[in-house]
């Protein structure tokens, strides 16, 4: 024992000669979203369980139809209009995802009083609130992306062995499916509108999840719907509901855009069109103030 | 070197003042313990020194001022708050990884040579570990870290005697040297007695009492007095006097040893007895705070 502790008594000396190390602020925000991912791991488990429920079910539907239908006008019909359904499916997935997420991320610190350990480490409140608010706005969206083509290319796949097997030829399948164009339609709508353009709904939620004590879901809703009932009593008008509605739709021209991206992506998406919207850039300039709110919130809580 | 340096520190909640002009001074180097009765306003001054709370009057440790820059001072301070703040969710060794990733000064190899001496597994989740085991853990990693100082808020409340006997035991003899800084609130004063090198008394909201650890052996002296020598004892005002096992115990301030030895036997007083004169002494405050 004595030796042990001498030992140990020697190496802080040596320790505490040697010049600490350096950590960098995208050192600090890379551990604090791989902490995120280790306390919630329903943010890729559930568009993995997602994913396998919907390849389990293609599979079974495939082999059935296998037999029967020949046309490959038909065929290939089918399999794009499953694919827009596992993207759409998985869209709803981690947004149903990122808005819990987003309720909890920082209540439940408070809540088990593990926010007293994370503040007595050099993390500052910015850098945790970022590193939060990341999570819906990039990391989701790129998980979304990676799941939703990696489980459409598995349908590919499949088809074409059932193809093969019928002793069909594959060219018609994989030459008008925009292989390269589809993914790069679903990154830019995944990113620009499920990251960027409902970012003030994440950047709403983080701040009511700072700030709530209990019923954070409460407290997020009840606003919006005050305001929206307050509104119509008071003016008989309905915007503060419709320009939440246009937002959640993913604004007019994206939803349309979005809607057709499947079909023939590069023609009718403009991918630049909602990028000069005003309403874009006022939604990030929103998404900003709640953030800043949220951080300056975080620095004056303990426990609950 | 002042690690510590606090004058007029106020903070209110509402109408209640947790702190009333508190000043204080701790030097590097020293284990001070701050010793007060429930809602005194420990936690409060301890927080308002980790930046964890605003507060009134001027404060400085290292150097900065906690509350703006809070993140800067976690480089060099460490604190353990309570017990079991660790997420319950973690792996013990994502704790390791998380730390080593964001702290300057954790020393992942010395982290693991304490966790090897106890029973936590690495790959455990901390909701799978007993609460004296979460300590253990917590101060594992607290240890590794080269801090200046290290701020323990009721470190071993709820552990059973052997963890916290432990608890202070790798502290002072793995981690404790010169260099370094401990500030330590506790209800067991009896247990950090022979640890402190400093002592502070603070009661609502104010430090009734403060002194060196060789000044507290050097003028307080407790005498189990001869019944028949009650009342010459008496004569020499004693801070306080108390009945155990039908002798009469006096405690003084500055007496001469020589004689009140003629009186009985002489002691150094325990840190509680004095705690209790001191805080029972104060105006308007029933005795028998001190635990």
């Amino acid at each position: 024992m004595n030796t042990q502790s001498d030992a140990i008594l020697n190496s802080t000396v040596e320790s505490q000669a040697a010049a600490p190390a350096v950590i960098s602020a995208t050192q600090r925000m890379y551990w604090s979203v791989r902490r995120e991912l280790w306390e919630n791991r329903s943010i890729y488990i559930a568009p993995l369980v997602v994913a396998a429920l919907l390849l389990f079910g293609f599979l079974i539907a495939s082999l059935g139809r296998a037999l029967s239908t020949a046309n490959l006008d038909q065929r290939r019909a089918v399999l794009e209009e499953r694919s827009m359904f596992v993207a759409f499916l998985l869209m709803g997935t981690t947004f149903v995802v990122g808005v819990f997420y987003c309720l909890d991320a920082l209540h439940g610190e408070r809540r088990d009083r593990s926010i007293m350990f994370w503040k007595s480490l050099p993390v500052s409140d910015l850098t945790t609130v970022l590193s939060k608010a990341s999570i819906p706005i990039v990391v989701l969206p790129l998980i979304t992306f990676a799941t939703t083509v990696v489980t459409q290319f598995i349908m590919m796949m499949l088809s074409s062995m059932v193809l093969l097997g019928s002793g069909m030829s594959l060219s018609p399948l994989w030459a008008r499916s925009s292989l390269l164009l589809m993914p790069l339609a679903l990154l830019y709508h995944l990113v620009i509108i499920h990251g960027l353009w409902y970012a003030p709904f994440y950047g709403w939620l983080l701040l009511v999840s700072a700030w709530a004590r209990r019923a954070a879901f409460l407290w997020a809703a009840l606003p919006v719907v005050a305001i929206g009932i307050v509104e119509k009593l008071a003016f008989n008008t309905t915007h503060f509901v419709a320009v939440l509605g246009h937002r959640l739709g993913g604004g007019g021209e994206a939803s349309s855009a979005a809607g057709r991206m499947a079909m023939d992506p590069m023609l009718k998406l403009a991918p630049l069109g909602i990028l000069i919207s005003p309403g874009f850039w006022i939604g990030l300039a929103i998404t900003a103030a709640f953030l800043a709110a949220a951080v300056r919130v975080r620095r004056y809580q303990g426990p609950i | 070197m002042t690690v510590i340096e606090a004058r007029g520190l106020r903070k209110a909640f509402g109408t209640t003042v947790a702190l009333d002009g508190v000043d204080l001074r701790v030097e590097e180097g020293r284990i001070l313990g701050l010793i007060g009765p429930n809602g005194a306003g420990k936690t409060t001054a301890l927080n308002a020194i980790l930046g964890l709370t605003p507060y009134q009057g001027q404060l400085s440790v290292l150097g900065r001022d906690p509350w703006n820059s809070r993140d800067q001072l976690m480089r060099d301070v460490c604190f353990i708050a309570d017990v079991a703040v660790l997420p319950r969710w973690i792996r013990v060794s994502q704790a390791l990884d998380y730390v080593a990733g964001i702290h300057p000064r954790f020393d992942r190899a010395k982290a693991e040579g304490f966790l090897a001496k106890t029973t936590i597994c690495l790959t455990s989740k901390v909701r799978e570990l007993s609460k004296g085991m979460v300590t253990q853990l917590h101060l594992a990693l607290v240890m590794a870290i080269d801090a200046r100082l290290l701020v323990l808020d009721e470190p071993t409340l709820g552990l059973d005697i052997l963890y916290r006997k432990q608890f202070y035991d790798s502290l002072l003899n793995d981690y404790f040297d010169r260099s370094r800084t401990i500030v330590v609130t506790t209800h067991q004063v009896e247990e950090i007695q022979n640890v402190l090198t400093d002592v502070m008394f603070i009661d609502r909201g104010r430090i009734v009492f403060g002194c060196s650890m060789e000044e507290f052996e050097s003028r307080y002296l407790e005498v189990t007095v001869h019944p028949e020598q009650v009342a010459a004892a008496r004569a020499l005002k004693p801070m306080q006097e108390r009945q155990a096992l039908g002798r009469s115990i006096l405690l003084f301030d500055r007496a001469d040893r020589q004689q009140l030895a003629t009186f009985g036997d002489v002691r150094t007083p325990s840190l509680a007895d004095l705690f209790v004169a001191v805080i029972g002494n104060q105006p308007g405050r029933a005795q028998g705070a001190a635990r």
